[in-house]
């Protein structure tokens, strides 16, 4: 669909957030935010606690409705979708939650399979096949048949992460990939979504406030402050960013403008 | 005291504004009920959860209540020498009253509490959200299979209900009042008309749908993570038990 004129859309973008607002009451947690992905990029977005960062990427996947602002997915203008819209646009996402939410009353391999069985007319052998497939990308075997209960925090998030590339999405969310792992589970993970990258060259956004990681995995990182994006770059551009409040957040120190309430 | 009636309307409206998107949900979930396909693996489910689970709880309940009605009718009905008739008064109490409201209360509590609670813990831990992301709607999925099974569990627990309730009289009747036991069948057939039955399985259905409906509909908007879902499972039972009483009065005088 082409766009309306007045806003111009990069052909290589895949996603535009254009001033994007939402409040919770009084709580505005996102006041005029601005981001764009290009095609093939993993970008990273951090933040600290309860910044925002799990309410932007789900206003990208229409699971919050923005009270103002437009956000083109593949050049379309998802906010004014109706309902059936956003279903058929979600189909080209995959999205990793922070803590998996994997379908507890289902074993390891509907779970990866819930988007097969549902969208199309596979036989269940044959996206078991799929599923078992998928499982390797992530480095798990022979855990078919074992219920999310029976798994570790990791092997969830790498489970959850197969259920999210099972139906071969052209976009990626992953809210924070990394946390509540330990630093050589987090290092698997980070691996394992470069690597994504380069096999499926899907476009991504990560959100995460894990430094380790945002480095490792971004193409370029923006950090989100006070409901803006107020610093967006390369991760050498972010390491040596001029900003204090960016400085602060990267070193991780407790003394500065963002404890200071600047 | 103007406080006090501003604490009022602020409480008329929210009352106002729930009921409303509890209609709301239940308006879509009829929609999504009739959008094929149906997923039967689902709905027998959740009929196995409602209904062969709660057979016992039922049972227990219904033979009970049958035992001190024919106690309790008896009781009064030798005062002006009319014991005959307390297989009437318990069959017609069983199948137009007891046996569905009953059977509601118990379903609510057992049945409208583990939806609130599992459909609340899919909610917080985003196992809602997920279904969404993989492009698969919540209600579909989650609510209808539910709303199905309440719909149709609850006149076959109610017709069990209302079998074992008069049961329960016969037996307490027959060998502790010393009832003739042909008698006492008789009267309870005679009086019994096709349209108490009728009225019995309509309130089953209303309460199957209002259990299934407002245990959804708390399930769905736990907020706040362990606390929020007890708290959504205690909103569901006491909302939807009240819910139960009340229209069951107004089914009975629309009935009358
Ligand atoms: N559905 C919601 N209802 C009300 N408040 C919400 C909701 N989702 C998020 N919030 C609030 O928005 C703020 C940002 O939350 P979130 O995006 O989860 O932060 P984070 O950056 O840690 O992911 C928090 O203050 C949170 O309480
Ligand atoms: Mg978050």
């Amino acid at each position: 669909m082409p766009n309306d004129g007045q806003q111009y859309i990069k052909p290589d973008s895949m996603i535009v957030v254009r001033d994007l607002y939402k409040s919770f009451g009084e709580n505005h947690v996102l006041q005029g935010l601005n981001l764009e992905v290009t095609r093939g990029e993993d970008m990273v977005v951090i933040g600290g606690s309860g910044t925002g960062k799990s309410v932007l990427i789900k206003c990208i996947i229409g699971l919050i409705k923005p009270d103002k602002g437009t956000i083109f997915v593949d050049g379309e203008d998802m906010t004014s979708f109706n309902e059936a819209m956003l279903n058929e646009m979600r189909k080209k996402f995959g999205m990793l939650f922070q803590f998996g939410a994997l379908f507890d009353s289902m074993p390891v391999w509907e779970n990866v399979g819930f988007g097969l069985k549902q969208h199309t007319n596979l036989k269940d052998d044959d996206i078991r096949g799929i599923v078992t497939e998928k499982l390797n990308l992530v480095g798990l075997k022979g855990i078919e048949e074992l219920m999310p209960s029976e798994l570790s925090g990791g092997m969830k998030k790498r489970v959850s992460l197969a259920r999210a590339i099972a139906m071969e999405p052209e976009i990626l969310l992953y809210d924070e990939p990394t946390t509540g792992l330990d630093p050589i589970m987090a290092d698997v993970i980070n691996e394992l979504i470069i690597q994504l990258r380069e096999k499926l060259r899907v476009t991504s956004i990560a959100i995460t406030h894990d430094m380790v990681s945002a480095y490792k995995i971004g193409d370029r990182i923006a950090m989100l402050y006070k409901g803006k994006i107020i610093e967006i770059g390369t991760p050498d551009e972010i390491r040596n960013s001029k900003n204090e409040i960016v400085q602060q957040f990267i070193q991780g120190k407790s003394e500065g403008p963002i404890t200071r309430g600047e | 005291m103007l406080k006090f009636f501003d604490f009022l309307g602020s409480l008329v409206i929210r009352f106002i504004e729930e009921s409303g998107r509890i209609m709301l949900l239940f308006i879509k979930t009829l929609m999504w009920t009739f959008r094929p396909p149906l997923n039967l693996k689902n709905i027998v489910r959740q009929m196995e959860e409602v209904g062969v689970n709660s057979i016992p709880v039922v049972l227990i309940m219904s033979i009970f209540t049958g035992m001190v009605l024919a106690l309790q009718s008896y009781t009064g009905f030798r005062r002006f020498n009319a014991e005959a008739f307390v297989g009437t008064v318990v069959a017609l109490s069983m199948v137009r009253e007891l046996g569905p409201v009953l059977s509601g209360l118990m379903v609510s509590g057992r049945v409208g509490a583990a939806m609130a609670a599992e459909l609340g813990t899919m909610q917080v831990t985003e196992q809602v959200d997920a279904l969404y992301a993989l492009a698969t709607n919540p209600i579909k999925f989650l609510i209808v299979p539910r709303f199905l099974a309440a719909l149709f569990v609850m006149p076959v627990l109610v017709i069990l209900s209302d079998i074992i309730g008069i049961i329960g009289g016969y037996l307490v009747s027959v060998t502790l009042l010393g009832t003739n036991s042909t008698i006492y069948i008789k009267r309870t057939w005679d009086y019994m008309k096709l349209d108490d039955i009728y009225t019995g399985l309509l309130k089953a259905c209303v309460f199957g749908i209002i259990i299934a409906t407002i245990s959804c509909y708390q399930g769905f908007n736990t907020r706040g993570g362990a606390e929020g879902v007890g708290k959504a499972t205690t909103k569901a039972v006491v909302l939807s038990s009240l819910t139960i009483l009340i229209s069951n009065y107004f089914i009975t005088a629309m009935m009358f």
